[in-house]
């Protein structure tokens, strides 16, 4: 079951993604903290019309926004349509393969495909 | 150590048929020529480059390099910092000098892309980006086109005022015979131009080059057995910001710009205000008032009214981008923050020709990532 995390410290500051240590405070993260069920507010938003080899286009991408007791953390994703506006509420939805991993330029084993984009709720 | 650059060179940007090696050894050769100094006394080497391994298959450019230009025994070092490479190699050069290591260095930046096509440069450059932004397929003119939204919608910034960037750069490049481009353009064209990453368009962003550009340093105490009209690096200093960029507060503000050029503005203890001419990392138009507000000479959100107060004109207190920018002079990315200094060295000594401004300091600001590793260098007319 895959699942959205950000990454928290003991002083409850969150990332996406995870870090060796908390950039704000340099402590171990140590929790986690499942956004996948949770909606967040686009703070700004792109379609990208010149794209690299394996990805779609148009390609609209979006940073979004949680906030979760009082903490923020953004993350950038792809909406499932174009029509985005700043300030939207989304929420994010599973996608199995985001890019073709043999097309662009990195090693396919350095890193992982799938993830998540956003939807509007 | 205080230190002085006495030769600068640069090939023209824009298209070759030469490889890197051949582009970094014309622009070594003439800038040991235009200093006056032989192969001999140069103890340093540095070469600022981003990516000849992935563009041109070809690796230790810096090796290469000493070995054509007969510079051998001498230390030699490539320097990389993604786009910011060219900046990275003047901080390199500065502390070699600086520290006492070298009694004379020589930097040369460069870089060889239009071999290939703009999609394979781009995702070249794309690379840099964390697994989590790359498996979404960003780009860094992707990353521009999201600061470029938040930057219109937070601050009611009107969309024309970036095309004027454009057109100011552009405006500038005819009268720089180095520079890629030498064709005017209006914020007509550029806002009717393709859109690359929504609300930028294709006349927003910088063209893919070939080229290289040099500066050679020494210690001052020496500098005037060289030349009597030698250039002083009076400040210098580098920062980083992070590596994801949607973990930044606020998608418009360049901390590395700020940070960098707060060190450099303290190391050589300038007002802002005394800076006669600068050269800005604008490979995107947005990204001139970004370091604009950054460096200080603007309140956020207001950077892009520089351009219509006439601060960064040609004619105005601080032009800005006087070589034609990464916009028109071209950015070939190792080569860049050397071209900058280039530029900036010849505003200094009255060498600008039909674009020359009175100057007597200078400033340069070449950014590596979206913002991610700067270096800021403040330049002075030491004689």
């Amino acid at each position: 079951m895959s699942q959205l995390l950000a990454h928290r410290c003991p002083n409850g500051h969150l990332t996406y993604p995870a870090h060796a240590v908390c950039p704000t405070c340099g402590k171990e993260q140590t929790g986690t903290v499942d956004l996948t069920d949770r909606t967040g507010e686009v703070v700004t938003w792109t379609t990208a019309t010149a794209t690299p080899p394996g990805v779609r286009a148009p390609n609209t991408l979006a940073i979004v926004e949680f906030v979760v007791d009082g903490q923020s953390v953004r993350v950038l994703g792809g909406t499932t349509t174009d029509d985005v506006d700043v300030g939207n509420e989304v929420r994010p939805v599973y996608v199995e393969e985001l890019r073709d991993p043999d097309a662009g330029i990195r090693e396919p084993a350095r890193q992982s495909w799938d993830g998540y984009r956003f939807e509007a709720v | 150590m205080d230190v002085a650059l006495i030769g600068a060179s640069m090939t023209e940007f824009g298209q070759h048929d030469a490889w890197l090696q051949e582009l970094l050894a014309e622009a070594g050769q003439a800038c040991l020529a235009d200093a006056g100094a032989t192969r001999d006394g140069v103890e340093h080497l540095y070469v600022s480059n981003m990516a000849s391994g992935e563009l041109e298959g070809q690796t230790g450019v810096m090796n290469a390099l000493a070995a054509d230009m007969g510079l051998t025994p001498a230390y030699a070092q490539r320097v990389d910092q993604t786009s910011a490479a060219g900046g990275a190699g003047l901080y390199a050069a500065w502390q070699s000098v600086a520290s006492g290591a070298s009694e004379m260095t020589l930097l040369v930046g460069g870089e060889k892309m239009t071999h290939r096509s703009t999609a394979e440069t781009t995702e070249v450059i794309a690379s840099l980006t964390h697994p989590v932004e790359y498996k979404h397929g960003i780009t860094l003119p992707t990353f521009a086109g999201l600061a470029a939204r938040a930057y219109i919608d937070q601050y009611d910034v009107p969309r024309e005022s970036l095309a004027e960037v454009a057109v100011k750069n552009h405006a500038n490049a005819r009268d720089n015979p180095y520079a890629q481009f030498h064709k005017d353009v209006d914020v007509e064209t550029v806002l009717s131009s393709p859109i690359v990453a929504d609300p930028l368009r294709l006349y927003d962003y910088c063209p893919v080059t070939d080229g290289a550009a040099a500066l050679l340093f020494c210690p001052e105490s020496v500098a005037s057995e060289y030349t009597d009209d030698y250039v002083r690096v009076s400040g210098i200093a580098g920062a980083t910001d992070t590596h994801v960029v949607h973990e930044r507060a606020e998608p418009t503000w360049m901390g590395a710009v700020e940070e960098s050029g707060r060190q450099a503005f303290e190391m050589a203890g300038w007002d802002r205000e005394t800076v006669d001419v600068a050269e800005l990392h604008d490979m995107v138009t947005l990204l001139e008032p970004l370091q604009l507000e950054a460096l200080g000479y603007a309140d956020r959100g207001k950077g892009w009214q520089c351009l219509r107060d006439g601060l960064t004109t040609r004619d105005g207190e601080m032009p800005v981008n006087t070589s034609g920018g990464l916009k028109a002079r071209g950015h070939p990315l190792g080569g860049t923050g050397v071209a900058q200094a280039v530029e900036i060295y010849w505003q200094l000594r009255e060498e600008a020709g039909d674009r020359q401004v009175p100057a007597d300091r200078g400033l340069t600001c070449n950014v590596g990532g979206f913002g991610n590793c700067v270096t800021t260098a403040l330049l002075e007319g030491g004689a």
